[in-house]
């Protein structure tokens, strides 16, 4: 191995290449290895089998008169139920698209017209609007009001003010009867 | 390093195979430090008390503590209850993460104030701003672990300022939280990582000692020092008046724990967390108002997260922004000023981090933060149009009248 040690004398350029190349590939191989075996580490954080499989909750609906909203949980987060007047439904509809900050008509957001399926989750940062409860403000939209930085939703939990860039989200859900819906 | 002589056998012994008594010797015994020193240098050792202070405590509590949201609420309250000392624990614990914020934030403003950031000690600050960072997320983490209702709604705000990074946004939060929301997973996750920042702190708190002793200490005067006349041997000298400031340190830091443990606290957190009720007024912990307050200043989600993190990342590049050679305030009239407009901009924005965003607070924290960012390009033209006061020749010139022949220093001149 006299090459080794002393390359400049006379070791051919190929070598010198030859050597080159398996550095870098070697040095890609370990490069790549390492993201792999990252990855379980990182996916591990992710959500558990467990965790997804919680992913539908049935409602029943029949006690709840218009006017009214109940709050559930699905998935660890409340989920907002809102029997909607007509006056509120009207309110929804009747809105200019290309006012809206996340333009979406009230007739994609509702199933059925009197009943609004919300999660109840601000799109800013993740407070919980009020306007749920009788007495909670509801913002001058009728809708929802987050006291966290102050963003008000309309009557289809659409965003009209504040900080928060999106509407609502509205979960995916399946009316199994007229008065009962599983959402998830 | 090696190649000390030490009277005793046993210790020549060991040093001769590993140098632990030559590395101590060389840089806490010999280490030759500035002799004009004042007491603002003395919250670098403080902040070390503080980080001792915090591992021991947290050990002790995490054997009583139980990462589970059905559990941990009530472990807390057992440990304040039943755990002997617990309460004393806790207390020192929760009170010592703001009084770590205490001395680090003074620690801050005093590299700012005597220019310590400048070459050649770039790295020292930046390796400074990194566990500062790192101690954000530490202590940010320890408020969720208690699971009351200022954790959780603190943790949900606090991993949702990821979702308005574009695309991958909202998968980041999702593997943040190991599931849907701020849940089980959440918790048992921050309480690893709680236990391990700290560690992490440690390592890298070597590191700016590292980068201290080979750059050594900036001082009150900003020039560097020119030899053995202006250099005096850390022990005793500085081990003993950092012991001075230790007392007096402990005395104020033991009167808030044992007459105030809440002061610093949120009644809110009292309360177990509850995911189906937002309080109506979230506050971060008192250390992160100013930037919570340039969070909401900008009325966009993506905007005020790239403001309130770029607000912190700025610092890194301060020594290039800062255009100016000459480092101590005490001889830059205007840039004096302008550090204590910065000083009081930064309270008021903790201010209206600590307000409702309503009214004239609005339009406050959107001055104040104006301002905030403002600071940093008035430094570089300050460097340019600004005339420095004439530099002392050296560290021991103003006091030895007879030493003051030669030259004037040069801003930046080595020893
Ligand atoms: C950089 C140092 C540290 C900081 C800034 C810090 C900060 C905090 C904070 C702010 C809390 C919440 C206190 C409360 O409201 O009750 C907390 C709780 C806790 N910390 Fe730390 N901590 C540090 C180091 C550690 C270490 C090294 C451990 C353990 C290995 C630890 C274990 C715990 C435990 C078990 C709790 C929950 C009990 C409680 O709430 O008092 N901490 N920490
Ligand atoms: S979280 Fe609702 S406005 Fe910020």
């Amino acid at each position: 191995m006299a090459e080794t040690s002393t390359p400049s004398q006379g070791t051919p350029p190929e070598g010198e290449s030859r050597r080159d190349f398996l550095l870098y590939a070697a040095s890609a191989v370990g490069v790549a290895g390492t993201a792999l075996a990252v990855w379980p580490l990182i996916h591990s954080m992710n959500p558990a089998a467990d965790t997804l499989a919680l992913s539908s909750t049935e409602v029943d609906l029949s006690a709840v008169a218009e006017g009214q909203a109940i709050t559930v949980t699905w998935r660890g987060k409340p989920v907002f139920i809102r029997h909607r007047t007509a006056a509120e439904i009207e309110a929804a509809r009747n809105v200019n698209l290309a006012e809206l900050r996340d333009p979406e008509t009230d007739e994609k957001r509702a199933q059925k017209p009197e009943w609004l399926i919300l999660v109840g989750i601000c799109t800013h940062l993740g407070c919980i609007p009020m306007g749920q409860k009788p007495g909670d403000p509801k913002g001058e939209y009728g809708g929802w009001f987050c006291p966290c930085h102050g963003s008000v939703y309309d009557t289809s939990g659409r965003i009209r003010k504040g900080p928060a860039p999106l509407n609502l989200a509205v979960p995916t859900y399946t009316f199994l009867t007229d008065t009962s819906v599983r959402i998830g | 390093m090696s190649g000390q002589q030490f009277d005793n056998k046993i210790v020549q012994w060991i040093d001769d195979r590993l140098p632990v008594f030559s590395i101590l010797k060389h840089s806490a015994v010999d280490y030759p430090t500035p002799k004009n020193l004042s007491y603002w240098w003395n919250f670098g050792s403080l902040a070390g008390v503080v980080l001792v202070i915090m591992l021991a405590t947290g050990i002790f509590l995490a054997m009583a503590y139980a990462a589970n949201t059905g559990l941990a609420f009530g472990a807390v309250e057992h440990i304040m209850r039943d755990v002997n000392y617990g309460w004393l624990l806790r207390y020192l614990h929760m009170n010592g993460a703001s009084f770590f914020f205490i001395c680090v934030y003074i620690h801050i403003f005093r590299g700012l104030y005597y220019g310590s950031y400048k070459a050649p000690r770039e790295l020292l600050w930046a390796i400074g701003l990194v566990i500062y960072l790192v101690m954000m997320g530490t202590a940010f983490m320890g408020y969720v672990l208690p699971w009351g209702q200022m954790s959780f709604w603190g943790a949900t705000v606090i991993t949702n300022l990821f979702s308005a990074i574009p695309v991958v946004g909202d998968y980041i939060v999702t593997l943040l939280w190991g599931g849907f929301s701020v849940d089980n997973p959440t918790l048992n996750r921050f309480f690893a990582l709680h236990y391990l920042l700290p560690f992490v702190i440690l390592g890298l708190v070597g590191l700016h000692m590292v980068a201290l002793h080979t750059t050594k200490s900036n001082n009150p005067l900003g020039i560097d020092a020119k030899g053995p006349q202006d250099t005096i041997p850390f022990h005793p000298y500085y081990t003993v008046k950092d012991l001075v400031g230790i007392g007096v340190f402990l005395l104020v830091y033991l009167a808030v724990v044992f007459f105030a443990p809440n002061f610093f606290g949120e009644p809110d957190n009292y309360v177990p967390a509850n995911p189906l009720v937002t309080p109506p007024h979230i506050v971060p912990e008192w250390y992160f108002l100013p930037f919570y307050a340039i969070l909401r200043a900008i009325p966009d989600k993506l905007g005020g997260v790239v403001a309130m993190f770029g607000a912190i990342i700025i610092l890194f590049f301060l020594p290039w922004i800062d255009s100016s050679k000459v480092r101590s305030a005490k001889f830059r009239p205007i840039f004096k000023q302008v550090f204590w407009i910065f000083l009081i901009d930064c309270l008021i924005l903790g201010y209206c981090g600590s307000q409702p965003p309503e009214g004239d607070i609005v339009v406050v924290g959107r001055i104040a933060t104006a301002v905030y960012f403002l600071f940093f390009p008035t430094l570089w033209v300050l460097g340019k149009v600004e005339k420095p006061r004439p530099l002392p020749h050296s560290i021991s010139a103003p006091v030895l009248k007879g030493g003051a022949a030669g030259h004037a220093a040069q801003p930046m001149e080595k020893a």
